[in-house]
């Protein structure tokens, strides 16, 4: 049964992608709805299992890699870590494909969508539940192919070509990292399974390695080769450039792909990989540090965004970020109580931007909407609720665990656990700052669209708007019920021995004004954006334009992908055609066998001047020979 | 003596090829001759399946030995396999015959000599592989060269003749001085028997020069930068097949080569020469991936990609770990397949529209589906994707190099970023975008042949990408007892 959570979804990609010419488009999209429906009830049969029994298992499938001793098994690690990833994964992915039906009604290459998304939920369930690196670095690749795929998918568009392989080689580079995190893993310990190197950690904890002219403790070494894996795949910064541009992709993948699963497989591993970090403070204060600095940043980014989606991606990769200090200051239960939540309102919001560019035929630009709550009002009340869960209003779910986040920061108690924590607070307010002026804009005001009638504007059919609900009800309900569960305090039975404290987290409270503080906020930023985003629209221009220089700043994402195309593309390209043209071509070629060949040519050519022909001249030379032999024979 | 299986394997080729010398050619109809040149590979192929099932994986003693007098005293015709070269064998003759096949389109004239020279290079290739003494190993490596040099200088493009030029030019300088050294081992040690050599060892201090003059002939037929030069052109003028002959059979010689008589005679020079080795397969990979993300033209794009993932290969051979060896083994049938599938993709689209510029193409995707569907997996296996053969080869061998040295395992790992943009570039450019050349439009996809030999191909790089155990343990015993028996005479010194 447990693997049949794994493989149904892959049966599903092969039906639809192979057979899908046969069987028809509707049938491709029930087969995989429902095989992928399927798989998501009998993950939340297991995690039932898992809270209610305790139920534990380590299902070996077969051998994979066995080479002298590296051993490596396809295997299915059921513990609660795993199960409530398996539950996240698989329920947002079955929303996404039954809303896909809807969504991707007009397009002609249905099948093939449905495949990539159901091949996307396979190797994500690998990922998931591996219990080894290797099969989770298969998964980890696996993700970011069929992410690739989804992010093409209208191959004709030049952009989407373009963002699909800056997605899958920027996160090339965190595998870089990844990798030869498991090659130092496998070097320190012998062995790259999971239970086999937790149980070794201790017994290296002082090993210092040198590592490339730097003396290096092994376990930090490690713990950070592993969070560069982490920061490609979760788009932390520097690291982050694709995400945003993935956003050409349909917007159901960014709902399951770029918000509520593969980009929290960083998450995940960092998580995961707890027994590791746990012995490594100084990767954890880096981590906090990459983490706080990415939510600041993306969401800086998000405020002066046009791009719907767009505001959706930063604000995913700045949730990430929070999601990254959580674990950061050791509170890794509340980083996946975060992740948790996040699945369900960050695919909501973005299933519902969909549900509006659907409207709007294809329009992702909010300065082109306005006004229009009227004519989609599930959609609208949807989307707000998914905002509310977003920004941490008191009682959904972003309030239970964003803002455990953030104490739980304040109360690590080291400085860059309060700077983590005032961090944390501004960004929530700025969270709550753009994700209500992208509500105000889209959906009040006046209409600005100048190229569809308001009256031809509908709200979406059934089939997009129920994932949507059900969704809805896990952004308002997910954080309430499960707080106790994941970052309950007392003996943590939940978690098991799947997630490590060297030192159990603090039972304590922060102060109250620091609880009341983020939910002030929030509130407080209602009115405000209300004010500047419909009532005094003019303010934000002229703000912009006092501030031209930060707001360039801000609307080119702080220049990182211009400063990267200078520093790594372009100059990868000069580097090429250099060696290309003058190492090989003037260098080995010049001085090889075009120089060897032309040489010769110049010397046969001189060679052939002797042959002249003309007696006097060979007699000349014979008597010059004749003399300088005699020479020789008299002085000898 | 039982059944010679080894000579069978390596004659029955030539036979075929005699048999097509013989028959006359009818005007306009090559297609008996090609069923010939088929049967005999096909029958081939089926008899070294036979050779892998009836081989024993748990020794690495040499099978299947044959052992005949050829010059009295000096040397002996000997054959035998271990787990080792058994592989490059199966892949040799399972790659001649869908060669074979991908001829119809591409080759116009003169048909039949064209199959006779890839039957003779067939024989050749595969008694590289099992000849187990250092005379026949020579004599074999070289002369593999010669049909490979008439294919391109015959049947290539309108610049083969330097091609041809330039591609003997570097090979004739290593063989001269593996000539040289191999003669020396004659007098040294009395014998050029392989078996006796290793059990004799080889005088430590005329080691290093030995293993210098090996080295120049490997090197270049890996080929090592930067002696690489001559790949690229050779592959642009030479047609598909032979380009898959070359691609897939030809450049694994060396590496073979590199194990088992590099490593396997000389250990003190190759524990000497291991920086060097190092040094030269880490510029390869980088170096060559950067020139390969600027190529225009497709096929030297592939080319400079080999030299890449060679240089993965050599890394792999030399760090004398489990994983690198048994990865760089790997890696060498991997890239056996993917490179003669990328090929003949190439083959394919250059059949039907005479160009192999990257920019005369472009919007493919919609018009011939399948075979965009096939290119995408090998481009995938290419850049090394896990659950495809690639992957288990380049990973295995960043492992055992990560163990033997960091830095160099850390630049090799780059080399893996920079592999997914230029194979993903090529695959954009060639496939996806918009449709901007209207002949494009004509182009019709895979026909049953170049189905079916892509799809020959695609299954065992799948299949050995999640499944790798056949490859694995049947090099696993032969792989242990190397490594022990290096390890074992650098501690006796």
């Amino acid at each position: 049964m447990e693997l049949s959570i794994i493989f149904l979804p892959l049966i599903a990609s092969i039906i639809s992608g192979f057979f899908g010419r046969y069987i028809g488009d509707r049938n491709s999209e029930i087969v995989t709805s429902a095989l992928v429906s399927i798989s998501a009830l009998l993950s939340i049969h297991v995690l039932y299992q898992v809270i209610v029994n305790q139920y534990e298992e380590n299902i070996v499938i077969a051998t994979w890699i066995s080479s002298g001793s590296l051993d490596v098994n396809w295997s299915m690690l059921i513990d609660p870590l795993s199960a409530v990833m398996l539950v996240v994964v698989t329920s947002v992915s079955a929303l996404v494909h039954i809303y896909s039906i809807g969504y991707m009604s007009h397009d002609p290459h249905k099948p093939r969508f449905m495949a990539y998304l159901s091949l996307f939920t396979f190797a994500m369930l690998m990922l998931v539940t591996s219990d080894n690196f290797i099969q989770l670095f298969f998964g980890w690749e696996g993700v970011g192919l069929c992410s690739y795929f989804l992010i093409g998918f209208w191959f004709k568009k030049e952009s989407a070509n373009a963002a699909a392989i800056k997605a899958f080689v920027v996160n090339r580079v965190g595998d870089f990292g990844f990798a030869l995190g498991i090659f130092l893993i496998f070097y320190l310990f012998g062995t790259v399974n999971y239970s086999e190197v937790f149980q070794q950690i201790p017994t290296v904890v002082d090993k210092n390695l040198f590592f490339l002219g730097f003396e290096v403790n092994a376990i930090d070494l490690v713990c950070f080769l592993l969070f560069i894996g982490a920061m490609g795949k979760s788009a932390q910064i520097l690291l982050h450039t694709w995400l945003p541009d993935a956003m050409e992709g349909p917007t159901p993948v960014s709902a399951l792909i770029h918000a509520a699963t593969m980009v929290t497989a960083g998450v995940f591993l960092v998580v995961r990989c707890s027994p590791i970090y746990e012995y490594s403070p100084l990767v954890l204060n880096f981590i906090t540090i990459v983490g706080m600095t990415t939510a600041f940043f993306a969401a800086t980014v998000a405020l002066v965004q046009t791009d719907i989606k767009k505001i959706i991606a930063y604000s995913t990769c700045s949730q990430l970020g929070y999601m990254f200090f959580a674990a950061g200051v050791g509170a890794y239960n509340v980083a996946m109580f975060h992740l948790f939540t996040h699945a369900f309102f960050k695919a909501l919001l973005f299933l519902g931007s969909g549900s509006v560019i659907h409207a709007f035929k294809d329009e992702q630009n909010i300065n082109n909407m306005g006004g229009v709550w009227k004519k989609l009002p599930y959609t609208y009340a949807l989307m707000i609720i998914g905002t509310l869960a977003l920004t941490g209003f008191p009682f959904l779910s972003g309030f239970y665990s964003k803002d455990a986040i953030i104490e739980f920061a304040y109360l690590k108690g080291n400085t860059t656990g309060y700077y983590a924590a005032g961090i944390g607070i501004i960004t929530a307010f700025l969270t709550s700052i753009y994700s209500w002026r992208l509500i105000f804009k889209t959906f009040h005001g006046e209409y600005n669209n100048k190229e569809i009638k308001i009256e031809e504007t509908h709200e979406s059919p059934l089939v997009m708007l129920v994932p949507l609900f059900v969704l809805s009800i896990g952004a308002v309900f997910a954080g309430f019920l499960f707080k106790g569960l994941f970052i309950g305090h007392g003996e943590n039975l939940f978690w098991a021995e799947s997630i490590k404290f060297l030192e159990p987290l603090s039972t304590e409270h922060p102060p109250l004004w620091f609880l009341l503080l983020t939910p002030c906020l929030v509130l407080l930023s209602i009115p405000i954006a209300y004010y500047f985003f419909v009532k005094n629209k003019e303010l934000p221009n002229s703000i912009a334009s006092m501030n031209k220089p930060l707001y360039n700043f801000l609307v080119n994402k702080w220049y990182f992908d211009e400063l990267y195309d200078v520093l790594f593309i372009k100059s990868s390209k000069k580097l090429g055609l250099f060696l290309w043209k003058f190492c090989d071509g003037t260098i080995i070629d010049g001085f090889g066998p075009d120089g060897i060949s032309s040489f010769i040519k110049k010397c046969s050519i001189k060679a052939t001047k002797f042959q002249s022909g003309f007696i006097y001249q060979y007699a000349f030379v014979m008597l010059l020979g004749f003399s300088a032999l005699l020479t020789f024979l008299i002085v000898k | 003596m039982n059944f010679p299986i080894l000579s069978s394997l390596i004659l029955l080729p030539t036979v075929g090829a005699l048999f097509l010398f013989f028959t006359k050619d009818k005007e306009g109809n090559n297609s008996t001759a090609k069923y010939v040149a088929l049967f005999s590979t096909i029958v081939n192929f089926l008899i070294s399946i036979y050779l892998w099932i009836s081989f024993d994986q748990s020794t690495s003693n040499f099978q299947f030995v044959e052992d005949r007098t050829w010059i009295e005293g000096f040397i002996n015709y000997k054959v035998g396999v271990d787990g080792i070269s058994i592989l490059f064998i199966i892949l040799t003759t399972f790659i001649t015959p869908l060669c074979i096949i991908s001829v119809n389109n591409s080759v116009k004239n003169r048909l039949r000599d064209f199959l006779i020279a890839i039957l003779i290079m067939e024989s050749f290739m595969i008694g590289v592989f099992c000849a187990l003494d250092l005379v026949v190993f020579y004599l074999f490596f070289e002369a593999g060269l010669i049909p490979m040099f008439l294919i391109i200088g015959i049947w290539g493009g309108p610049k083969r003749v330097y091609s041809a030029f330039k591609f003997f030019l570097y090979t004739l300088l290593g063989s001269v001085l593996m000539l040289v050294a191999i003669i020396s081992i004659y007098w040294i040690s009395g014998t050029t028997d392989v078996i006796q050599l290793y059990e004799l060892g080889i005088d430590a201090k005329y080691q290093n020069l030995l293993w210098l003059a090996f080295f120049s002939s490997f090197a270049v037929k890996t080929p090592m930068w930067p002696v690489h030069t001559w790949l690229p052109d050779a592959h642009v003028e030479a047609p598909t097949a032979g380009s898959v002959l070359l691609a897939a059979i030809l450049l694994k010689m060396a590496g073979y080569g590199f194990i088992r008589f590099s490593l396997g005679l000389f250990p003190f020079a190759s524990e000497v020469f291991t920086p060097l080795i190092y040094t030269l397969s880490v510029i390869a990979i980088i170096f060559t991936s950067f020139i390969a993300l600027m190529q225009e033209d497709m096929k030297k794009l592939i080319a400079y990609s080999s030299v890449a993932h060679m240089g993965f290969v050599t890394l792999g051979i030399f760090t004398l770990q489990q994983q690198g060896i048994e990865g760089s083994i790997i890696q060498m049938i991997s890239h056996g397949l993917v490179s003669a599938a990328l090929f003949l993709c190439v083959g394919v689209v250059y059949d039907r529209m005479h160009s192999r510029m990257i920019n005369s193409y472009g919007g493919i995707v919609a018009i011939i589906p399948k075979y965009s569907i096939l290119f995408m997996l090998f481009t995938l296996a290419a850049l090394g994707l896990p659950g495809t053969s690639g992957f288990i080869g380049e990973f295995l061998i960043l492992m055992g190099a990560f163990k033997d040295n960091f830095l160099v395992a850390v630049i090799a790992s780059l080399g893996v970023i920079l592999g997914a943009a230029y194979m993903l570039w090529l695959y954009k450019r060639v496939v996806f975008g918009k449709l901007v050349n209207e002949d494009l439009k004509k182009m019709f996809d895979l026909n049953r042949s170049e189905y079916l030999i892509l799809s020959c191909l695609a299954v065992p790089t799948l299949l050995f990408g999640f499944y790798p155990d056949p490859l694995i343990n049947t090099i696993e015993v032969s792989v242990t007892d190397l490594i022990n028996m290096h390890n074992t005479n650098i501690a006796s010194k």
